[in-house]
């Protein structure tokens, strides 16, 4: 009881995620909603609440904001746990791409990671994702899963066959260092190997961290990991003002502030509508880490 | 009811000039109009000529019954009426507005493919029939709303080629600065209250400054504005809240506004048919007490003559109108969709009904204008259309300092930065460092 819909998922969506999934289990089971993201994760809440399994698509994370109010869905808090809306997965591409502009680059997670009760959920290669997804879907909270639509064609990975699920809430440390610590998601995580090998020319061994949750997101990891190093750097496309890394770096500097060195750095998108000529200016590139 | 009775009204004037060839039903019939043309002192000869395109072939479409809310037309040809519908100079600049689209969108899918142009580019080939007859009909004072299908919108409304193919390459001297880019055409001069990558987006806006002009006239007595409001949307949006929140305010406020549905029956890969309940838009009209009006939006003059009594309608205070246009692109939803769903005989019925062939046979025919005026205008267009290029080529980018300007009414409502001087006057702030 499962259910695939959204904006032209049949033929396979417009980034061919959904491609075949409409012949292997059926056109009652994966399809297309007219265009109307308010209704289309209002339905899904419904459907979850008679204990579907409803993955939503919506096309791009820019027209999510639409379906806002519905996707702040605290049914199961309002209903007592009468109702609850825990089958729901919206999957979103998110996150620049190189030419989208305004409306099809934007990276919405800070705004869903304010609302109690959601889970955030950010993968950063395809077999992560594939875990990831999985254990979202089996999640009884409704997650938002976001995909960075420039890892689409971009990241190449060995993906298990066989159903496999990575835990929510449990950031990975995927390059292990001791004089800093960096934190990122999805596409970011790219950019960040690339700074923290030019921090490793300098001499500098930078410790990276995936956050892969971002709401419950685990902080005992960051934290172990800060106390070792001392220094942190937090960095994602979304703009800096109001964005999760805002978050990260007020509960790390009341955990760990007499271990810190430094202050906390941000290294984030500018604080602009995204924009579309000034997206090499816009996004905190591997050099602005570096120079952190 | 008072209502319907104003629709009805606005039917019978309408009714003459609206097609028949709203047959979508599968039997075949064809649908015929005689648009009559008076014996011009031009050419002494009394013409007639059938504007219907044939049978439409079966395809399972429900039947729809032609334009508005009350009697259906009746399917009899039609007395010889002496209707003047377009002059010699009306039908050369309307031609000269078709062409200029169709070019001018070539010339981005070529610029494009040469990696001139980037980002998410819809072209808006094969319904040029439907923005040169509707914003041809407008004042230079009036509005247009526009989709992110709006570079043709935004030339037939007189932005300059030059500025919309420099806003396509992201240059400076675009229509807005290179900050738009091909789904966001503004233009103050020209009244394009935008190009909206978000479908339905443009509705609101459009309503709004349709209440505007109500609202100078009414209470603040400002006669002098007389604007009236065109938003372009498609089919897909007509399924989605901002339509009918806005089709219920205009219609309850009586605002002047015109609702042109570009029906070309896809949503990127969905299928009208497969995503409304009810497929046929111009009956949602009615649900909110306006007139809804079908109209086939191949043909130029049937959408002008059905836009000039919308927009008369809206000027003289009489309220909205939901005119749905039957058209089609030919190419796909944006340059970079491979066009696998639709099928060919679907295109191939469409395309044999192309708006520019079958002006410029009207005008022909007619002798309205000759070859030779029609190449002449044509060369001209491929002009226009090449000058635009070179003058995008040669524009700047735009600077750095641009990407701070318009966040704020101020710039320097970006705040005091750590130097304690403000963050916009600091040109680190661009240049790509950390310090925020």
């Amino acid at each position: 009881r499962a259910y695939v819909f959204g904006e032209d998922v049949k033929f396979g969506g417009v980034f061919r995620c959904t491609s075949g999934l409409a012949d292997a289990f059926g056109t009652h089971r994966v399809f297309n909603t007219p265009l109307c993201e308010q209704g289309l994760v209002g339905f899904g809440i419904g459907l979850a609440a008679m204990g579907n399994r409803a993955i939503a698509e919506i096309q791009f994370a820019d027209y999510i904001f639409p379906a806002f109010d519905q996707a702040t869905a605290k049914f199961r808090y309002r209903s007592g746990n009468a109702f609850n809306c825990g089958g729901l997965t919206v999957r979103s591409p998110y996150g620049a791409v190189g030419h989208g502009g305004h409306y099809h680059s934007q990276s919405p997670e800070a705004f869903f990671c304010h609302v109690p009760g959601l889970k955030v959920v950010i993968p950063r290669n395809p077999s992560q994702a594939k875990g990831l997804l999985l254990a979202s879907i089996r999640d009884p909270n409704p997650v938002i899963f976001f995909e960075p639509k420039w890892l689409y064609r971009l990241s190449v990975d060995e993906v298990p066959e066989g159903d496999y699920m990575l835990p929510l809430s449990n950031a990975e440390v995927i390059r292990e260092g001791t004089d800093i610590t960096l934190v990122a998601w999805g596409a970011q995580l790219a950019v960040m190997q690339q700074a923290c090998a030019e921090a490793e020319k300098e001499g500098i061994s930078c410790e990276l961290i995936d956050l892969r949750t971002l709401i419950p997101w685990d902080k005992e990891l960051v934290e172990a990991s800060v106390n070792k190093t001392g220094k942190l750097i937090v960095s994602h496309e979304a703009p800096v003002t109001g964005g999760f890394g805002a978050e990260i770096a007020a509960t790390i500097a009341e955990r760990c502030f007499l271990r810190l060195e430094a202050p906390i750095a941000r290294v984030c998108g500018l604080d602009t509508p995204f924009p579309l000529v000034f997206e090499p200016f816009y996004m905190p590139t591997a050099n602005k880490v570096s120079t952190a | 009811m008072a209502a319907s009775s104003l629709a009805s009204r606005a039917v019978a004037s309408l009714s003459p000039s609206i097609s028949t060839g709203a047959s979508r039903d599968d039997a075949g019939s064809s649908s015929v109009v005689g648009f009559h043309k008076r014996s011009s002192a031009f050419t002494g000869r009394r013409v007639r000529i059938s504007s219907g395109h044939g049978s439409s072939a079966a395809h399972g479409r429900r039947s729809c019954v032609v334009a508005a809310t009350a009697a259906p037309v009746k399917e009899s040809p039609p007395k010889i009426a002496d209707i003047e519908l377009v002059t010699r100079e009306e039908g050369l600049e309307l031609y000269e507005d078709m062409i200029l689209g169709r070019c001018f969108e070539d010339m981005c899918a070529q610029m494009y493919y040469r990696s001139k142009m980037f980002g998410f580019v819809h072209l808006y080939n094969g319904q040029e029939a439907v923005s040169t007859g509707f914003v041809k009909a407008l004042k230079k004072d009036d509005y247009i709303c526009s989709t992110y299908r709006d570079h043709v919108h935004a030339l037939s409304k007189g932005v300059p080629a030059r500025q919309v193919m420099s806003e396509l390459f992201g240059k400076a001297t675009g229509c807005c600065r290179g900050q738009g880019g091909s789904m966001h055409m503004f233009s103050k001069e020209h009244r394009l209250l935008g190009g909206f990558a978000f479908i339905g987006e443009g509705i609101p806006v459009a309503t709004g400054a349709a209440f505007n002009t109500k609202y100078s006239r009414e209470v603040l007595k400002d006669l002098s504005v007389d604007a009236v409001t065109l938003a372009f949307f498609g089919d897909g949006t007509c399924n989605n809240g901002q339509f009918f929140e806005c089709l219920n305010m205009a219609a309850l406020w009586k605002l002047p506004i015109v609702y042109v549905v570009e029906n070309n029956l896809w949503a990127i890969g969905m299928d009208h048919f497969r995503a409304t309940s009810v497929p046929e838009i111009w009956k949602k009209g009615e649900a909110f007490g306006m007139p809804g009006v079908h109209v086939d939006g191949m043909d130029v003059l049937k959408v002008r003559e059905v836009a000039k009594e919308a927009i008369a309608r809206a000027r003289r205070g009489d309220g909205p109108t939901l005119v749905e246009c039957e058209t089609y692109r030919y190419r796909g939803h944006s340059l970079a969709d491979p066009d696998e769903l639709r099928k060919p005989e679907q295109k191939n019925k469409y395309a044999v009904r192309d708006p520019i062939a079958a002006f410029k046979k009207y005008l022909l025919e007619n002798g309205l204008a000759s070859e030779a005026d029609l190449k002449a205008i044509e060369k001209k267009i491929d002009e226009i259309v090449e000058d635009a290029v070179e003058f995008a080529d040669a524009s700047p980018l735009p600077p750095r300092s641009q990407l701070l300007e318009n966040v704020f009414a101020d710039p320097r409502g970006f705040g005091i930065g750590p130097d304690g001087k403000y963050r916009c006057e600091d040109p680190a702030f661009t240049a790509g460092t950390a310090e925020v």
